[in-house]
């Protein structure tokens, strides 16, 4: 692994980023044309930003030939918000944002009072709303299969039905590269074009096409507490408890979900090669060292996407 | 760096889960809190510490029952390779998964238990993966732990089921004995079983040669979406399916028949002067030909067969059995069209591969089937191509995926005509007439132009001394069956058959061309210039000959085709050959 990671120009040479490359146009393009009304969900994360990437190779110098959808659950990074604006305007596609706050506000969410009022799941019933409003029968995500158990087992095209569940044991065979999309009306699909890339597939991606990414993805100086063995970044959003004691580090985040439940690590990478040579020799998965949610229950992950989640 | 795909197949008992935890723990492809989750878990199925088999099984129902219920891909990279995994279940929906899991692999584990030997499903997993084309195999041979690591048993093991394996046609077969619970030959060699000197498996699987996508040139490009930003680019985007494409190669666009030349291979990256399989690319043409999605642009002269009904093994996945009295939905590259299963014609037995007579086709059953279908299909065998000869069949009214289909090698031949008994061959009757036999499809700018030049030609050849005559393509009614089957009958017989055929019959040419074979067809495109002037004339790129026919100019324009047949050998030993064929 280090030796391509202190030699960038060998990257071009790996034929498995390019295969994967191939692989996730190619589902765009097919999504692209055999559905009426797509949708990308955008959120500034880095697998969403490796989307948009991919999105410019299947269709310029045409435009995209859908919106990009952003849930905001209102406990975002700012650095995150701010670069989802730039992206979206450097790109001249339309942004829709569709926001739990006000799905709050209207009294569609009841938020769930006490320290754990993380939006994961409060999300879904405004990515529900939002794809009933415009009629998307299409959603793109960035999900990957390396995250986690559940995802492990869903397909490229992932099924919903009028109620946006996900059902686990009844999903359609996918062989080949032949993807069934024909639903009836009211449903929708899922289409996850990075299910097979990896966190190191991902940050060699972003390595070798340089892109820009949110700055808070890099190392920098925060003040943090450490709690059940997590650093989390102190904020507003995510106050330290009255026994703790807030420290300044230098962390950088793997994941940037939810603010109030989202762990950053330790580290001094301050470049995407950095970043791959501490990813390349890591020894806990993304979501286990800054998830605080997934760790709730054996099948959490499973309950929310039956639940909707994306 | 590259990427190899391999699926496993072995049930719960072989240690299947086991092996690919062991794979991912011992090469660090497991990470500490997916290990931690794993002990922390309430089930534990193993008899060891940790379940392994728990790092793979995800959903709630499967750590409950403790089966594996689907597909699940799983992913770990060495230095050397990036590894995708499709772990698929060994219970009852066995084939089914398998086929998904199979459908993109390179290679595939089977997992033999080393005290049990090779039993009935070891057979049934080899033989499925034989028919799914997995190009290479690997023969586990596990709990070698529990035997000893006894040499004499892993030869007794292999003496028993090699002969069966090396029958299946695989292009290569490891043999490997290993225990995924102790971890010997999974990743390091086993100290214990020294008597082994191959590879442990994660050595073979770092180092098995990948077979390459088939580097003909007979390419397939099926095309996916237009991209059309403004009126100086309209382009073709797609996944290169086979072969090599280059700037200005000559490209026949299916099913339109029209002809153009390759003007740029676009990505975003850069334009590129030559492409090969498989890649995604975006293809801008010279001319401006109607193409659309569902579309293939193909080698003009390696056509793919042009076919509505062809034959394929079926393997079914749906809980409803299949109904030949139904519709469904075939989707085919990017083509989705209509079909019948005209015919279940057998039922492979998946323990003997034996054929057995079938009238329906349940889950998991794999059948020989012919299929109609309500348009033409641009079609290869699997075995020559995985894109063009795989396809799905889907229930128009569930739009459930019920079926993974493979166009099989050999398709039944499209003679309809009355079969000769003659004992005087082809070429006898060729050396006795004194010219080769021949078929001349004619193709006109002006159909009355065309009709007239058909019978000139045949008396001037008949003059010559050529035994030929003049078929009138519209008496077959469209039928490409009977109008092959009839040419085929002449050209046995040693005759010139003239084919007077409508020019935009292109799927017609096409097919005859293919199922004659391209030396005997022969095309002429007779020009007539009042036509020619006309600006809606779009001019066929292809013809292997062209004849000027000027008003009253009959005698000239036949002499000229006949200098032209002469020069390519009609009168003499060589047969008359179209220039592009054969490359």
């Amino acid at each position: 692994m280090e030796s391509f990671a202190q030699n960038p120009s060998q990257l071009h040479a790996q034929s498995h980023l390019q295969a994967l490359e191939d692989e996730s146009i190619f589902i765009m393009r097919e999504v692209a044309a055999e559905f009426e009304r797509p949708c990308l969900l955008f959120s500034g994360g880095k697998d969403s930003i490796v989307m948009l990437r991919l999105a410019e190779k299947a269709f310029r110098p045409g435009k995209f030939p859908f919106p990009l959808m952003h849930i905001d659950t209102g406990h975002n990074f700012p650095e995150v918000i701010a670069f989802r604006d730039y992206r979206a305007a450097q790109l001249g596609e339309r942004l829709i944002v569709r926001s739990v706050e006000d799905s709050i506000k209207a009294g569609r969410i009841v938020e769930r009072p006490g320290q754990d009022n993380s939006r994961n799941r409060m999300q879904i019933p405004t990515l529900l709303d939002g794809i009933a409003e415009f009629r998307f029968d299409a959603v793109f995500g960035g999900a990957r299969r390396d995250e986690e158990k559940a995802r492990a087992k869903e397909r490229i095209y992932s099924f919903r039905d009028s109620h946006g569940q996900w059902d686990p044991k009844n999903q359609r065979p996918e062989l080949w590269n032949l993807y069934n999309g024909r639903i009836h009306k009211g449903e929708h699909i899922r289409v996850f074009p990075i299910s097979n890339w990896t966190e190191l597939d991902i940050w060699q991606y972003i390595a070798t096409e340089q892109l820009e990414i949110p700055s808070i993805y890099y190392a920098h100086r925060r003040p943090i507490v450490i709690r059940n063995g997590l650093v989390l970044p102190i904020s507003d959003l995510l106050p330290a408890l009255p026994d703790e004691t807030v420290e300044e580090r230098t962390v950088r985040f793997r994941t940037v979900g939810d603010a109030t439940c989202t762990a950053c690590v330790e580290s001094p990478a301050a470049t995407p090669w950095q970043v791959i040579e501490e990813t390349a020799v890591t020894r806990i998965t993304e979501r286990g060292a800054t998830r605080v949610d997934d760790k709730v229950s054996e099948a959490s992950m499973e309950d929310r996407k039956r639940a909707g989640y994306f | 760096m590259d990427l190899l795909r391999f699926s496993t197949a072995g049930s719960v008992d072989d240690g299947k889960s086991t092996l690919i935890g062991r794979l991912l723990f011992d090469s660090k492809g497991v990470f500490e809190d997916q290990l931690e989750a794993a002990e922390r878990s309430t089930v534990n199925r193993s008899a060891g510490p940790i379940d392994l088999s728990l790092l793979t099984d995800g959903l709630r129902a499967e750590r409950e029952q403790g089966i594996t219920i689907d597909v699940a891909y799983r992913y770990f990279a060495t230095p050397k390779r990036k590894f995708i995994i499709a772990d698929t279940p060994g219970h009852e929906q066995y084939t089914r998964n398998m086929a998904t899991g199979a459908s993109t692999a390179d290679l595939a584990i089977i997992l033999i238990d080393a005290r049990y030997g090779a039993l009935v499903q070891s057979r049934r997993h080899t033989i499925i993966a034989s028919l799914l084309r997995i190009p290479q195999i690997v023969i586990a041979v596990n709990k070698m732990d529990l035997v000893g690591f006894s040499q004499a048993r892993f030869d007794e093991i292999q003496r028993d089921f090699k002969p069966f394996v090396d029958q299946m046609g695989f292009t290569g077969v490891q043999w490997i004995p290993l225990s995924a619970l102790s971890g010997d030959n999974v990743v390091t060699p086993s100290a214990v079983a020294p008597w082994y000197t191959g590879p442990s498996l994660l050595e073979h699987l770092e180092t098995v040669e990948i077979a390459p996508i088939d580097v003909r040139d007979d390419f397939r490009f099926p095309v996916q979406f237009v991209i059309r930003p403004n009126l100086n680019f309209r382009g073709f985007a797609g996944l290169l399916a086979a072969g090599t494409l280059k700037v200005g190669d000559e490209v026949l666009a299916l099913p339109a028949g029209t002809r153009s030349k390759v003007k740029q291979i676009h990505t975003h990256d850069a334009d590129l002067a030559v492409v090969s399989a498989p890649r995604c690319v975006t293809v801008l043409l010279e001319d401006e030909i109607d193409v659309s999605r569902g579309d293939m642009l193909v080698h003009p002269q390696r056509m793919p067969w042009v076919k509505r009904d062809f034959d394929a093994r079926l393997v079914w996945m749906d809980a409803t059995p299949l109904d030949v009295t139904r519709p469904y939905l075939i989707k085919h590259t990017t083509r989705t069209v209509r079909v019948k299963i005209a015919q279940l014609l057998y039922r492979i037995d998946t323990n003997t591969l034996e054929h057995v007579p079938a009238t329906t086709q349940q889950l998991n059953e794999i059948s020989r089937v012919r299929i109609s279908a309500a348009q033409a299909l641009y079609l290869d065998s699997y075995d020559a191509n995985r894109t063009t000869g795989s396809f799905i069949l889907i229930d128009p009214l569930t739009n459930a995926t019920v079926a993974a289909g493979m166009v099989v090698a050999d398709q039944p031949g499209e003679d309809q005509g009355v079969a000769t008994l003659s004992r005087i061959d082809r070429a006898a009757r060729e050396a006795h007439n004194g010219h080769r036999a021949q078929a001349i499809l004619l193709a006109g700018t002006s159909r009355d132009a065309q009709s007239q030049f058909a019978h000139a030609l045949e008396t001037r050849l008949f003059h010559r001394g050529a035994q030929v005559l003049v078929l009138d393509s519209e008496s077959a009614k469209g039928d490409v069956a009977v109008l092959t089957a009839t040419v085929r009958l002449l050209l046995g017989a040693g005759l010139v058959a003239l084919i007077d055929l409508p020019l935009d019959k292109r799927a017609e040419r096409d097919a005859l061309r293919r199922s004659l074979g391209a030396d005997d067809v022969v095309e002429m495109l007779i020009e007539a210039p009042e036509f020619t002037a006309n600006s809606d004339f779009q001019r066929p790129v292809l013809a292997d000959c062209t004849i000027g026919l000027r008003r009253g100019g009959l005698d000239a324009a036949t002499a000229q085709a006949v200098t032209w047949l002469a020069d390519h050998g009609l009168f003499g030993t060589h047969r008359v050959v179209s220039p592009g064929a054969g490359i």
